[in-house]
């Protein structure tokens, strides 16, 4: 039997996909989520950021997070409500959008992913990282990479490597097992244009306006950083959720 | 062949402030080296290895094909700037530019919305096309106008790192003073 189970995750993820046995509580669960979380629906508008400009100094500055926040993410905003202004596409999700995107136009596709992913990746980053991952996650990442170094490893070269701006994810497949992949410019692994399609648990923003002022060239030393600011319970969180 | 990082023919505080000596130490010093650098790694004991940087533009792909092109249009970008750039192109430029644009305040806006509007990492390019017409295009990454044999005149470069330390998330004003140190002559002389 198959049915389709719409999770929302964070204020964010939200992905449909297949599974063989479907239990109540767990329905129950994913509804009480659903209706406690704020759906990201038209006209879109810049979410909480939840801590200080200057709270994750000094792996990421009060600086950078200011512009990040307040003038590259809100330009995605007020650029992808004014690509959907009068269109149907009003009416749906930023998720349904995005799990069509081939479908729209490119300013859509740049801009709804703008915002998807920005909003996403502020609940990544916290002051008070607890280092590693626990529980759940913990186990499904050394299953999956073998190590949390190994994993840490293969994300890192996902956001080194990817040419020109775009992004790093950890995220879960269908089949519920964790990959690593990058996308560019404002792509995630939601979108159907996705080489590696799943619903992403983490994220990294590799574009040079999340680094440049305090790293310049030297993206390895802002990846680097990043692992001291990750929200592993916000992770763990989403994790949990999915499966 | 090994290549190497060009000379600049100003100083690196010359084009100041429309662009930072600091944007110049980094964007210079830094990534325009590191291409160089990366191309003579990956070109060793491939069939580029003794290859003309046009060459290995033209026929190669992946991070071979993306280094060299990244040195031709960082190449091609500094060069087109002088401390005494700036003004209106004058001579056999001119007259091309207002035959295809109407105007040089036309072919200004076109050309800047095309820097303006290239999403993510890419260039702004003035290019001659095959009829010999004048074109405006925009290319992302380090994709360069010569692989597609078109013929380049002047590119600006769009890369966050180009202009975020002088004007961080303001890309239209980093390209409304990237005109006050154009060298209208280096962009003659390319024709
Ligand atoms: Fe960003
Ligand atoms: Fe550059």
């Amino acid at each position: 039997m198959k049915i389709i189970i719409v999770t929302l995750f964070g204020i964010l993820i939200f992905s449909s996909f297949q599974v063989n046995n479907f239990k109540s509580n767990n329905k129950n669960k994913m509804e009480t989520l659903t209706i406690s979380e704020t759906k990201l629906v038209y006209p879109y508008s810049l979410p909480e950021l939840g801590y200080a400009y200057d709270a994750l100094e000094p792996y990421i500055d009060k600086a950078t997070m200011e512009i990040h926040f307040s003038k590259h993410h809100a330009a995605y905003i007020t650029n992808l409500n004014n690509a959907l202004k009068g269109t149907d596409a009003e009416k749906l999700s930023l998720l349904e959008i995005i799990s069509n995107i081939s479908k729209y136009p490119v300013a859509v596709r740049n801009n709804g992913g703008g915002h998807f992913n920005h909003s996403l990746f502020w609940q990544m980053l916290t002051p008070k990282s607890s280092g590693a991952p626990k529980g759940k996650l913990a186990d499904a990442i050394n299953s999956a990479f073998g190590s949390f170094e190994k994993f840490k490893e293969e994300f890192d070269n996902a956001a080194k490597t990817r040419f020109g701006s775009g992004w790093a994810w950890l995220s879960v497949d269908s089949n519920g097992k964790l990959f690593v992949s990058s996308t560019p410019n404002q792509d995630n692994p939601l979108m159907d244009v996705a080489d590696k399609k799943g619903t992403p648990v983490l994220c990294l923003d590799v574009w040079e306006h999340a680094y440049y002022l305090k790293y310049q060239n030297r993206r390895p030393d802002y990846v680097s950083a990043f692992w001291s600011v990750v929200n592993w319970s916000e992770v763990e969180k989403r994790y949990e959720e999915f499966i | 062949m090994i290549h190497q990082l060009p000379a600049l023919k100003f100083d690196l505080d010359a084009l100041a402030p429309v662009i930072s000596k600091q944007t110049l130490e980094f964007h210079y010093g830094k990534h325009h080296q590191a291409y160089v650098n990366n191309l003579n790694n990956l070109i060793k004991e491939t069939k580029f290895e003794n290859s003309t940087l046009e060459t290995i533009v033209k026929e190669a792909d992946g991070g071979i094909f993306n280094n060299a092109a990244q040195i031709w249009n960082h190449t091609f970008y500094f060069e087109a700037f002088s401390k005494n750039g700036g003004g209106e192109p004058s001579g056999k430029i001119a007259a091309l530019i207002a035959d295809n644009f109407g105007s040089f305040a036309d072919f200004k806006e076109k050309f800047a919305k095309a820097a303006v509007t290239q999403f993510g990492s890419g260039w702004a390019w003035l290019v001659v096309k095959a009829d010999g017409k004048l074109d405006i295009i925009q290319t992302s990454n380090a994709a360069c106008p010569i692989k597609d044999g078109l013929k380049p005149l002047l590119t600006c470069d769009v890369w966050e790192h180009a202009y975020y330390l002088d004007y961080q998330n303001r890309r239209p004003d980093y390209v409304e003073a990237f005109w006050k140190i154009v060298d209208w002559k280096v962009v003659e002389n390319r024709l």
